[in-house]
């Protein structure tokens, strides 16, 4: 079923003869048109970048900055609606622009190659993963067919893959995601290149698996003395894995320069914007915005703290029934398996209080069941013991059915982590902001209803003209704000944050995070901040609780936990963030 | 592999259980009398009551139905009113032609369809790609026997290429010794050459109609399939490692591209058996669509619901074989169960 | 002059995406046109036969010519526009309100509700469509009525997979969940949310199967199982010239027939049309 491929007849090496002083990657006034339904775009402009032999590039900036624009330009693998229109790509001397497909597919795997976010769905599905390293080897004639298999295996074995032989014969649905990023790292370097572009190659890893994967790429590429370029967002990536970076802004380049040197004295207002905006230990919230827009602090309600906790769980557990793939034979006829196999525990047990107006961290990585613990509380599933007390009363016997219908309900809310995702695509930002009031509150008619949202919207600084627009034509950032007028339509008492800013741009995030403190302080609000990211946790929260695999690992006072952590997990996670320096 | 054949048949008996109800249900609905036909127009009252009760239709429905699930376990699909054959021999005598037919037209369209999904799906924008899109909307808009009459009348009133459409074959020939069942390869193991091109004749208009029919469907899914395929980042993961388009068309693109093909082939198939009977009837096929057709004219339960059964039967045959198919491509539904 | 460029380039664009889309939209008109007002405006009474003038190719009398009874067709093909398009639509309607709303039940409130439903759907689907269609109508009785009915049914499964798909997509939804927080009970997220969020893809849904329950219920009158002669409706039509084709008559059939094809091609187009707005995606 699966043909071998014969050798193909090896090609000249497409290289010039250059000397080491030159770059090994030139890029000249690149611009890049696209054509889109609205007519043209112009995605990057006249941009210059430059890799030298050996180096590690960063290409940092927002979205919209044109950083991948830039680099499939590079590769020629632009989307049919692309052009490039202007400028000049030199790669060891050889100007790519002018390439044909040929000589580019000749170039792509074995000179240069790529490696992209979303690991798994890089992979051919269908495909043994063994099988896809083999066929790149083949296609570059690097290796003769009966030592392919041997030479994929050897490549499985270098992305630090165990039992590689075995793995050899997988899919990838049989891998995890860090697995699988591996195996596409393997597949980007089985031929040798001397250019390797990642684009995020960490968005949507863990913290763990994150510095496990980079560590392995720079493990690589300096062994082989190769010049890679890192595209991403996170300046602490960039800081600690990139010897020079290039800022771009709105596909422009805004300034080129050593890695410290743009950490230490930033020229462009920009880059100062960014460095200013990124969440990392000793800043304060305030220091997050421009100087210019920094409000004072309101006042901390004065009921902070006092009296009774607010919330308080107490051996909190979910039961997962764990899918079992055995025939209804063995099922009815075989031997009862032991319990654990039979269940899974995604909450195991856990116990912790909130009191008013703290804003307590919940944090770990994915599986850890903080999403699961935080959906429990706000009553959108059942738990399966345990006990969920709120101001007094135990909310965790009511099931999620009642508990919409009951005056409680407006008084535990939560904002969304995707601002696209939790807002209905039919309805305008006031009808959104508007559906709690309507349903839960205590004021009707159109226009009351109508001025409550203006009032909310000043209040999450949303101007009211873009009340009646559609979800579609706001920002990120004004979509996470109608999530968060929302959410505090009611006043609650309690708001839980699921990740509230990982979706957005990190000056974005800047001031949405000061906005929420802000709020918090006003409306005298408790929150549960779940997050992954303990920089932002350390600017937000007064309390931390670390989770792992259903249990609580350590919890106490932020300063506390992020500076001295008793578990090994806080440790392994705090050393796996990457900071930029400060 | 074993545990997923095992569980789609599983899950196919209550759907069989679904189909033998309704049929029974539907063909006793039939209106007329079948004791009164059965007894001719000058019976009278007694006489047509006596059959009444020979054939049991003055038993009560639920018992009737027990009656029928009996004969099915053996295999005994009732007699024909009109012909006073038993069902079971006319559906197996012309089965094979309705079979040919489907079959040959299937092919026809597959061979055509696929490719041009492929090709109009690789070089979009292109003119192949518009002609894929005109041929996918203009082919779902034709009505099959309108189709088949525009056929005769181009190739045969016309053009005089083909010959009458009066069947399988013209009444000089004879059918060749019976192997399969199947003409084109009856007449081939024969070696009688003559009667291979004659049967061909005959056939060739009919099949082209039923591939005319499912070429639209079959090009247009392909099309769809192989664009989002080939849009996907695994494609491009394959692109930017370099892989050569040949590659990355047929080994990365078009595997994974063909599974929902696959499994629009299911209902292209249920399409092709409704419009068997429309073609039998232009084309005066002796398949046993027009037998169905003739049978529910003159009330004539049996066949009626013969033929229905049939082909659910068929249809759910073929369903689990495309589930099979699917299953071998795609280690996911192996693996995962 | 690479401005002007892009505007033309942008223009060019956008009249030709729409254009067939326009032309489909033009082209329905007609055709409502037709089936309102038809009968008040064909030059002849579509049942009147006249035996003097059986069988004449088509003239200036007779734009289509007359059939065996002398009736003349292009009246006919007119007047057979009112029922066919009321058979489409009637049977679409029917089975947009029990299959789309079964759908969406289904898919969002999942459990019993969603394997009853399923199991419903899987046992018409277990049927070749068109020949479920011939035993219900057989087992009925040849009405119109009869006919959108079992159109519908057979139509149920399709719209029952994709009111359902679409539903079970959302029903995890950021939004949805919003929902629940603000308070909305589950039928009122069904109806309020989710409803008007699936709209869009079911009128797609809906313009396609207008052409699918013609070309229907033309296949049924074509074997004897549909409207019975002399009512004018394309597929009898097609029968009543199938026999003529072979000696060269080939008016009596041919214009019912391409009558049929333009009235499908239209709904065919207008549905890829608002599938293309709707979806850019999922393009065909």
């Amino acid at each position: 079923m699966m043909a071998r491929r014969t050798r193909k007849k090896a090609r000249p090496r497409v290289t010039g003869d250059v000397p080491t002083s030159m770059p090994l990657l030139e890029v000249r006034d690149l611009t890049v048109e696209f054509a889109t339904r609205r007519g043209v775009v112009r995605a990057i402009e006249h941009v210059d970048v430059a890799v030298a032999k050996g180096e590690t590039l960063g290409i940092v900036g927002e979205s919209g900055s044109g950083k991948s624009v830039t680099s499939y330009a590079v590769m020629r693998i632009l989307d049919r609606a692309g052009r490039i229109i202007q400028g000049s790509v030199l790669f060891s001397g050889l100007d790519l622009i002018t390439k044909s497909d040929a000589d580019m597919r000749d170039l792509r795997g074995r000179e240069m190659s790529m490696i992209f976010q979303n690991p798994r769905a890089a992979l051919n599905p269908i495909r043994k993963i063994g099988h896809q390293i083999e066929d790149v080897l083949l296609q570059h004639a690097q290796v003769g067919n009966q030592d392919v298999g041997e030479y994929a295996i050897q490549m499985l074995d270098q992305v630090q893959i165990a039992r590689p032989r075995e793995r050899y014969h997988a899919y990838p649905f049989e891998l995890s995601g860090g697995m699988c990023q591996r195996v596409v790292i393997a597949l980007a370097l089985a031929c040798r290149p001397q250019l390797l572009i990642a684009d995020e190659p960490t968005t949507g890893l863990d913290v763990t698996t994150q510095k496990a994967v980079m560590d392995l790429v720079v493990e690589l590429t300096r062994k082989r003395d190769m010049s890679s370029i890192l595209i991403t967002h996170d300046l602490g990536v960039a800081a600690a894995y990139c010897n020079r970076l290039v800022v771009m802004q709105n596909g422009h380049v805004v300034e080129t320069a050593k890695s410290q040197t743009i950490f230490s004295k930033p020229s462009h207002a920009y880059t100062r914007k960014l460095m200013r905006a990124t969440p990392r230990p000793g800043v304060s919230l305030r220091e997050l915005l421009p100087e210019d827009v920094r409000a004072p602090r309101p006042k901390a309600s004065p009921a902070r703290g006092a009296g009774a906790p607010l919330l308080t769980v107490e051996k909190l557990v979910k039961e997962y029934p764990r899918k079992r793939d055995v025939t209804l034979f063995a099922r009815l006829f075989g031997p009862k398996p032991p319990i654990e196999q039979e269940i899974f525990r995604a909450v195991d047990g856990i116990s912790f209080s909130i009191k008013r107006g703290e804003s307590v961290g919940l944090v770990g990585e994915s599986g850890c069941g903080k999403s699961t613990t935080s959906m429990m509380l706000m009553r959108l599933i059942d738990k399966s013991s345990g006990l969920i007390m709120f101001d007094g009363e135990n909310i965790g016997e009511i099931p999620p059915r009642d508990f919409t219908r009951l005056p409680l309900r407006k008084r535990i809310q939560m904002v969304f982590q995707d601002p696209t995702d939790s807002l209905n695509p039919r309805y305008t930002a006031a009808r959104a902001i508007a559906d709690p009031i309507l349903r839960l509150g205590d004021i009707s008619g159109g226009d009351e209803v109508r001025a409550r949202c203006e009032q909310l919207a000043q209040r999450v600084g949303l101007p009211n003209e873009l009340l009646d627009r559609f979800p579609h034509q706001l920002s990120g950032g004004q979509k996470a704000r109608v999530g968060i007028a929302r959410a505090i339509a009611l006043k609650p008492d309690l708001v839980v944050l699921d990740e509230p800013t990982a979706a957005l741009d990190v000056s974005v995030q800047a001031v949405v995070l000061n906005l929420l403190q802000d709020l918090k302080d006003s409306l005298g609000m408790s929150y549960l901040f779940v997050s992954h990211d303990l920089n932002v946790v350390r600017l937000l929260c007064d309390r931390v609780i670390v989770m792992r695999a259903g249990q609580i690992v350590e919890e106490g006072l932020t300063e506390q936990i992020l500076s001295e952590p008793q578990a090994n997990y806080t440790r392994e996670l705090l050393a796996a963030i990457p900071h930029p320096p400060v | 592999m074993l545990g997923l054949i095992t569980k789609r048949l599983l899950l196919v008996i209550p759907n069989l259980i679904g189909v033998v109800i309704i049929t029974f249900l539907l063909t006793r609905a039939l209106p007329g009398d079948p004791a009164a036909y059965f007894a001719g127009p000058a019976a009278s009252k007694e006489a047509i009551e006596q059959i009444r009760v020979k054939l049991g239709l003055d038993r009560p429905l639920p018992e009737q139905f027990i009656r029928y699930v009996k004969d099915l376990a053996r295999g005994d699909l009732g007699n024909s009113l009109t012909t006073g054959q038993p069902v079971v021999t006319e559906i197996r005598r012309r089965l094979p032609a309705s079979a040919e037919l489907t079959l040959l037209g299937l092919m026809i369209s597959i061979s055509i369809a696929v490719p041009l999904g492929i090709l109009a799906a690789v070089k979009q924008g292109s003119w192949i790609d518009h002609a894929c899109r005109v041929v996918a909307t203009a082919g779902v808009s034709l009505p099959v026997f309108f189709t088949g009459l525009l056929l005769v009348y181009l190739f045969y009133f016309v053009l005089g290429w083909s010959p009458a459409p009066l069947g399988r074959l013209d009444v000089f020939f004879s059918a060749p010794p019976q192997v399969t069942g199947f003409y084109l390869i009856d007449s081939l193991t024969a070696r009688d050459f003559g009667l291979f091109r004659a049967v061909l004749g005959q056939l060739i208009l009919p099949a082209v109609t039923l591939g005319i029919f499912s070429l639209a469907p079959i090009a247009r899914m392909t099309r769809a399939s192989m664009l989002a395929v080939l849009g996907s980042d695994f494609v491009r993961t394959a692109r930017a490692s370099g892989l050569d388009n040949r590659t990355v068309i047929l080994t990365y693109a078009f595997r994974n591209a063909m599974l929902p093909v696959i499994t629009t082939l299911g209902m292209v198939f249920s399409f092709l058996l409704g419009a068997n009977v429309l073609v039998e009837k232009v084309f005066a096929w002796p398949g046993i669509g027009s037998y169905a057709v003739e049978a529910l004219i003159a009330s004539d339960f049996a066949p009626v619901q013969g033929f229905v059964l049939t082909m659910a039967i068929l249809y759910v045959a073929l369903n689990l074989l495309i589930d099979i198919l699917y299953g071998i491509i795609d280690p996911r539904v192996r693996l995962e169960g | 002059m690479k401005e002007s460029n892009s505007i033309l380039r942008h223009a060019r664009y956008v009249v030709s995406e729409n254009l067939v889309t326009g032309f489909a939209f033009l082209l329905f008109v007609l055709i409502a046109l037709a089936a309102l007002f038809g009968p008040y405006i064909v030059p002849h009474d579509p049942l009147a036969s006249d035996t003097a003038t059986t069988l004449r190719s088509p003239s200036f009398k007779h734009w289509f010519g007359t059939d065996q009874l002398g009736r003349d067709i292009f009246s006919r093909v007119i007047v057979a526009t009112r029922l066919d398009f009321a058979i489409a639509l009637s049977s679409v309607i029917l089975v947009f309100a029990m299959g789309g709303l079964a759908g969406i039940a289904s898919g969002f409130f999942g459990g019993w509700t969603d394997r009853i439903i399923g199991r419903i759907s899987d046992t018409i689907m277990a049927f070749p469509l068109f020949v479920l269609a011939m035993g219900i109508v057989a087992a009925l009785g040849n009405t119109v009525t009869n006919i959108v009915l079992a159109t519908a049914i057979i139509n149920f499964p399709l719209y029952v997979r994709v009111a359902r798909a679409e539903a079970n997509v959302r029903r995890e939804a950021g939004f949805v969940q919003a929902a629940r927080l603000s308070g909305n009970s589950e039928s009122r997220i069904l109806l309020t949310h989710i409803l008007p969020n699936i709209m869009p893809i079911m009128m797609v849904q809906i313009s396609l199967t207008m052409g699918y329950a013609i070309l229907n219920a033309a296949g049924l009158s074509f074997i004897g199982l549909g409207v019975r002669p002399p009512t004018p409706e394309w597929g009898i039509m097609v029968a009543e010239g199938a026999g003529n084709i072979i000696s060269g008559e080939w008016w009596i059939a041919l214009f019912p027939g391409l009558a049929l094809m333009l009235a499908v091609f239209c709904f065919n187009l207008l549905g890829d049309g608002l599938r293309d707005l709707v979806d850019p995606q999922r393009r065909t």
